[in-house]
Formats: C-alpha cells, sequence, structure tokens
C-alpha cells in the first residue's frame, strides 16, 4: 500500500452570513496517497473549492474551519500558527488557481514574482533564483524563457500565464500541488497541453495532485481516484475506472449522464431535474432527494451516511443499504 | 440557389481599428471576422466551434445585427440585410433573435420576470392586456418557468432559469433564426444538458433555426446537424457533424477534436493523440498564406505563401487547406457508425 501524504478527518467549515451560518463542507474526509492523482468533482456550490482552500487554510472570516483534522504526512495542520502555516505553503503545499491573471501580480516581472518565493522558501541567492526559474520556465515548455523571465504578465497568452503559474508551483518541489479548475479558463487546445505537462512533471517528480474540476473529461484522463461532492459533503468515493463504469450514486450517474458523450455519434442526453439545494436550507435528510429518481421514503427522513459498500468504493445513499444495487439496470433519469 | 436557405452570407467581413498614436496616425485595422462564406437551411442547427479570438462571436453580432460588417452581404429570406434601414431593418430583426452566454449581466436586474419577456411583444407587438398575459404565460411554460414567478427579480433565479427567462425573451417574437452564442458554457454540467434538451424541444415544436456558438466541442457537436470550425476570423473546415467527428480534412479540425478530454478513463491515450504545438496567434497580425501554418503540423512551402480556398473537397465537406488529410484521425470510428446505422448498436 502506498504511503499517505494527506489525510482529512471530519472536515466542516463553515462560513457565517447574516442570513445564517452555510455549511460549505460539511464533514468531509478525504486522503490523498503518495504520487497520486486524487479528482474532485461536483457543481457550483459543492464545496470542492473552500475544500481546497481549507488544506491551505486560506479560509477568512466569516468562514472558518469548526471541526476536523487536516493531516499533513502525519501532522494536523490545522492549530498551526500561520507563520509555521506560511513556511509550509509553497514549500509543501503549492496551488494553482483557475485565473492565471489574477493570481499574478500585474506590477512585477514574472521572474520577480518567481524567484521571491524560491529565495524565500530555499535560501538561495538571486543568481541561483534566477538560474532555477528559467530552468523550470523552460521545463514547463515555454519557449525563450530567459526573455518571459523579465516580462510581465499581461504580456503573456492565458496558457502561458498558466504555464507560469505551475512552474512557480512546481519550483519548490512541492509534495502536494493543489489544482483549483487549472485549465477551465483555457482554450481546448491549450487545455490539452496543460493537463500532459501536469501529467508529465507529476510522473517526473513523483508530486501528488489535488484536482478540482467540474469536467468529468478532464477527470477521466488526469484522476487515479475521484470523490464526487454534493452539497458540501461526498456522495462517492472510489477510483476513476469503477467510477466511470459502474456509479453508484444517483448523482453520479445523472452527471454522466448529462454529460455530452463526445466520442459516440449517437448522443442521448438525460438532464437532472431542478437545481443545487440552498446551502442555508438543506433537507433533513438526503440533500440529493429532490432531483433523485430513486427517492424513497427513507430519503426524506434520515440523512444518509458514507459507507464502503464494495471494497474501495464508497457511496452516501440509501438505496444500496440492504443490497447493492447496479443503476445500469434500473430506470434512469427522465 | 439563394431562395431555398434561410440564411446566406458571402464575403462577411468585419475590420475593428486598432489604430494607436497621437490622433491614431499609425493606422491598423484587425479583421475579426476575414471573409466567411456559408449559408443556413430552415430547421437546421449550425455549429460554429473555435477557440477565443476566432471570430466567432462576432460572426453571431454581425447576422443579429448587433453590428454592422465592413463587407459583404448577409441574405436572410432572399433580402439583403445590410442593405435595409430604418423601420424595414427593424421589422425584420423580429426575425432574428439572440441567446446570450452571460444569463446575469445580459438581464435588467431591475426588471421583473414578467417584463423582461413581455418586452420584446410590447416593442413589436400592439396585443391587449389580456393577450400579453396570455402570451407571457404561454412562454413560461413552452421553456419550463413555473408561473408564479412572474413578479421576481433576475437575481432570485439560478444560472439555469436566467437562462430560461433569456430563451423565453429570443423565442417570444416567434422568430425564424436564433442566434445562441455559448448559451451553456457558463452553466454547471447538469443545469447545462436541461437547456439543451429545452432548445432541442423547442426546434422542433415551434420549427426554429439555429446557429449554435460554442467553445465546448461537446455541447456544439449535441445540438448541431452542420458544424463549421473557425480559426483567427476564417472557416477553415464546414461540413456535417457525422464526417466532421469522423474523418477531419482539416488539420486544425484534427487538433482541435483530439484535445477534447474524453469522459471515458480506459480511453485515456494522450500519447497517440495530435496534440497541437503552440499558441493562437493574435488576429491583428495573422500569419502569412494559410494562417494555420504556423501550427500545422503538416505545413510546407506553399502553406505560408498561398492562402488555401475554401472549397468542396469532398462532397458536402468545405475545408480551406492545400492538403486536405484523407486520413485524418476523428474521435468517432467510422465503423462503429456503420452498425448503429444498421441498428445494432440500438
Amino acid at each position: 500500500m502506498s504511503e499517505e501524504l494527506l489525510n482529512i478527518k471530519n472536515l466542516k467549515t463553515y462560513f457565517h452570513t447574516e442570513n445564517g451560518i452555510v455549511p460549505s463542507v460539511d464533514d468531509v474526509s478525504i486522503t490523498i496517497n503518495k504520487g497520486e492523482t486524487l479528482a474532485i468533482v461536483g457543481e457550483s456550490g459543492s464545496g470542492k473549492s473552500v475544500t481546497s482552500l481549507s488544506i491551505m487554510r486560506l479560509i477568512d472570516s466569516p468562514g472558518k474551519i469548526e471541526e476536523g483534522e487536516i493531516l499533513f504526512n502525519g501532522k494536523d495542520i490545522v492549530p498551526v500558527p500561520m507563520k509555521e502555516m506560511r513556511a509550509l505553503r509553497g514549500n509543501d503545499i503549492a496551488m494553482i488557481f483557475q485565473e492565471p491573471l489574477t493570481s499574478l501580480n500585474p506590477v512585477f516581472t514574472i521572474g520577480n514574482q518567481m524567484s521571491e518565493s524560491i529565495k524565500l522558501h530555499q535560501k538561495k541567492n538571486k543568481k541561483e533564483a534566477k538560474k532555477l526559474s528559467i530552468e523550470m520556465l523552460q521545463k514547463v515548455g515555454i519557449p525563450r524563457a530567459d526573455k518571459v523571465f523579465d516580462s510581465f504578465p499581461h504580456s503573456l497568452s492565458g496558457g502561458m500565464r498558466q504555464r507560469v503559474m505551475i512552474a512557480m508551483a512546481l519550483s519548490c518541489n512541492p509534495q502536494l500541488l493543489i489544482a483549483d479548475e487549472p485549465t477551465t479558463a483555457l482554450d481546448v487546445t491549450i487545455q490539452a497541453q496543460i493537463l500532459k505537462l501536469m501529467k508529465n512533471l507529476v510522473t517526473e517528480l513523483n508530486t501528488s495532485i489535488l484536482l478540482i474540476t467540474h469536467d468529468l473529461g478532464v477527470v477521466a484522463e488526469m484522476a487515479d481516484r475521484v470523490v464526487v461532492m454534493y452539497a458540501g459533503q461526498v456522495v462517492e468515493e472510489t477510483d476513476v475506472f469503477t467510477l466511470f463504469q459502474d456509479p453508484k450514486h444517483p448523482y453520479t450517474k445523472g452527471l454522466m449522464d448529462s454529460t455530452p458523450k463526445i466520442h459516440e455519434l449517437k448522443d442521448e442526453l438525460s438532464s437532472i431535474p431542478g437545481a443545487v439545494p440552498s446551502p442555508l436550507d438543506y433537507p433533513k435528510g438526503c440533500r440529493f432527494i429532490d432531483r433523485c429518481p430513486f427517492a424513497m421514503k427513507k430519503c426524506a427522513e434520515e440523512h444518509p451516511n458514507l459507507e464502503e459498500i464494495l471494497p474501495k468504493h464508497s457511496v452516501r445513499c440509501w438505496l444500496h443499504e440492504e443490497k447493492v444495487v447496479d443503476l445500469h439496470d434500473t430506470k434512469s433519469f427522465a | 440557389m439563394t431562395q431555398n436557405h434561410l440564411l446566406e452570407v458571402k464575403g462577411l467581413k468585419k475590420a475593428f481599428d486598432v489604430s494607436e498614436g497621437f490622433f491614431k496616425r499609425k493606422k491598423q485595422f484587425l479583421y475579426a471576422v476575414d471573409g466567411l462564406d456559408f449559408f443556413v437551411d430552415k430547421g437546421e442547427t449550425l455549429g460554429i466551434v473555435g477557440e477565443s479570438g476566432c471570430g466567432k462571436s462576432t460572426t453571431g453580432n454581425l447576422i443579429g445585427q448587433l453590428l454592422e460588417p465592413t463587407e459583404g452581404e448577409i441574405i436572410f429570406q432572399g433580402e439583403d440585410l445590410t442593405k435595409l434601414k430604418g423601420e424595414t431593418l427593424r421589422k425584420k430583426r423580429a426575425e432574428i433573435q439572440m441567446v446570450f452566454q452571460d444569463p446575469f449581466s445580459s438581464l435588467n436586474p431591475r426588471m421583473r420576470v414578467f417584463d423582461l419577456i413581455a418586452e420584446p411583444l410590447r416593442t413589436h407587438q400592439s396585443l391587449s392586456k389580456q393577450e400579453l398575459n396570455d402570451r407571457v404565460h404561454e412562454l413560461m411554460d413552452l421553456v419550463g418557468l413555473n408561473r408564479s414567478y412572474t413578479n421576481r427579480f433576475p437575481h432570485e433565479f439560478s444560472g439555469g432559469q436566467r437562462q430560461r427567462i433569456g430563451i423565453a425573451r429570443a423565442i417570444s417574437l416567434n422568430p425564424k433564426l436564433i442566434i445562441c452564442d455559448e448559451p451553456v458554457s457558463a452553466l454547471d454540467v447538469s443545469i447545462q444538458s436541461q437547456i439543451l434538451n429545452l432548445l432541442a424541444k423547442l426546434q422542433k415544436e415551434l420549427n426554429l433555426t439555429f446557429i449554435f456558438i460554442g467553445h465546448g466541442l461537446p455541447a456544439v457537436k449535441h445540438i448541431s446537424n452542420r458544424i463549421a470550425v473557425m480559426y483567427l476570423g476564417k472557416i477553415v473546415e464546414l461540413t456535417t457533424k457525422e464526417k466532421l467527428f469522423q474523418n477531419p480534412k482539416h488539420p486544425y479540425t484534427e487538433g482541435l477534436l483530439s484535445a477534447v478530454p474524453i469522459p471515458d478513463p480506459m480511453q485515456r491515450n494522450v500519447e497517440d493523440r495530435k496534440l497541437l504545438e503552440g499558441d493562437i496567434p493574435s488576429p491583428a497580425n495573422p500569419p502569412s498564406g494559410c494562417n494555420f501554418h504556423t501550427r500545422c503540423p503538416y505545413a510546407q512551402d506553399i502553406c505560408s505563401k498561398v492562402e488555401p480556398a475554401f472549397e468542396e473537397k469532398e462532397p458536402g465537406q468545405y475545408a480551406a487547406c492545400h492538403f486536405p488529410l484523407n486520413d485524418g484521425k476523428g474521435i468517432i470510428s467510422p465503423k462503429k457508425e456503420m452498425l448503429i446505422g444498421n441498428g445494432i448498436f440500438h
């Protein structure tokens, strides 16, 4: 068995708003092994981004980590003071965001911003930092890396900026890379380049990736294991092949059926009716009940737990309580 | 024949003035759309795909009469829209409607749902109060909005619901042609399929013709009959969905198709994909000759010198390329399609 790098236990991150408490992340447990790529899939409001920000401890007021542990290499980083956390960020855990233009400072050169973190975390002098930065820029496939080192973010294209972000994130050789929708803002041909680059680098440097996305195509391409989130909770977790072949949660199944099949000529699209419930007012029972074609009486009354119904396949659904049901056989979404 | 097509576009060009310097003395023009020729038949859906900056949205805005073309003709139901003015243009315009990408910024936040949907009816038709009421309710039923929502404001709705309001507005005047500019790009996956299915349903019921613009190939493929692929202001390939996905003729189409991540982990084979290298050049300074030659894996000498003509390479399959692919790698194998055709896969 491979070694555990990150272990999130019963994490609860709540936002205290004027209208009430919003449980953005509600009792989420996730593990990531060394060298593994774990994808979190979910739609807006599912809590996938807040989970990643919680790992970086980047939750600001009115948000707060209420409960739970985040074990990184066995050490709980929730109570760690901010100073220590800063040493961890960028060095051991790095993050790339969706919009590379807003995450780069427009008034400093690429080189300036890259060397800053290298100098800070690796105790290198200016010259060494510059050398390493240029090396990293070359590694992520940027032509004329020494020129780009001296240029400003606005003069680069979206794909180039995201490459810079990746180079920056990987420059300190982190053990965990959190990628929050890294290719959503990019065009498809550029997305393919970036995904391929991330894949190659991960194999080369043996970095673990926490990939956050809403795109099942990206998941199918990149992930080893997948966590599906809905309304702040994990509803299904298993390896990528099992998930696509044999989804057990009605939401996962619905998500797959509503994704257009680009590689098949005939594609009938079913859709999940309705919308995600408001986080201020989650139903008492299962949070998917209003949209679920399999909803039973029990679903309205009791909140289901995440149970391991098959080896390494956990699902939060009453449907499989007595015996595991094959969703392909039963009635599908309308 | 012009008469047979609902819409025909000939040599359409749009240049934006990007001149620089004191009093803009350094004259420079950016051709966002650089010579388009295509037609759309009644009842079909023409998809337009391409990456950012390829001019697909500009094309939509030109046809929707939101922009004035620099050159070319837009022939709608036998009349050239570029020559129409005033009242006649206003009347014609009612028959071409648009649905926009961002349902958050395209609806007036101070108007209630009823007024939003009634606005085009009030402008173009003189209905009695009762008639207007009935029509708005009918439209709300059509797009799947609850009638009790009439007095709500846009901010009370989710993205999908707002897009339904936008669609209700667009179909309110019984248009012949609807231009959908990335109508599902801003929505979640489960909501996207709701809207795509709604559009397909409306098309059938109201006998609509769509131009569906998108950068997401899966959505465009799902809804379109024919697809035009654009690159730097030009159409590089235009053909039926089947031909495009099975046997693309243009190298850019091939690269675009193989870049789309396939939602099936059994098919992850990035290695034998034909990934395109490099970035999209700036449309302000497009490459010479074939403007794709800088990224084309098959480029030869002639490609950087002579611009290829957009012509029929095979019946019903148009492409602009000196060396059209014979064995272009699509992502749907033709063999499988034959089986589907014979009913084996049903």
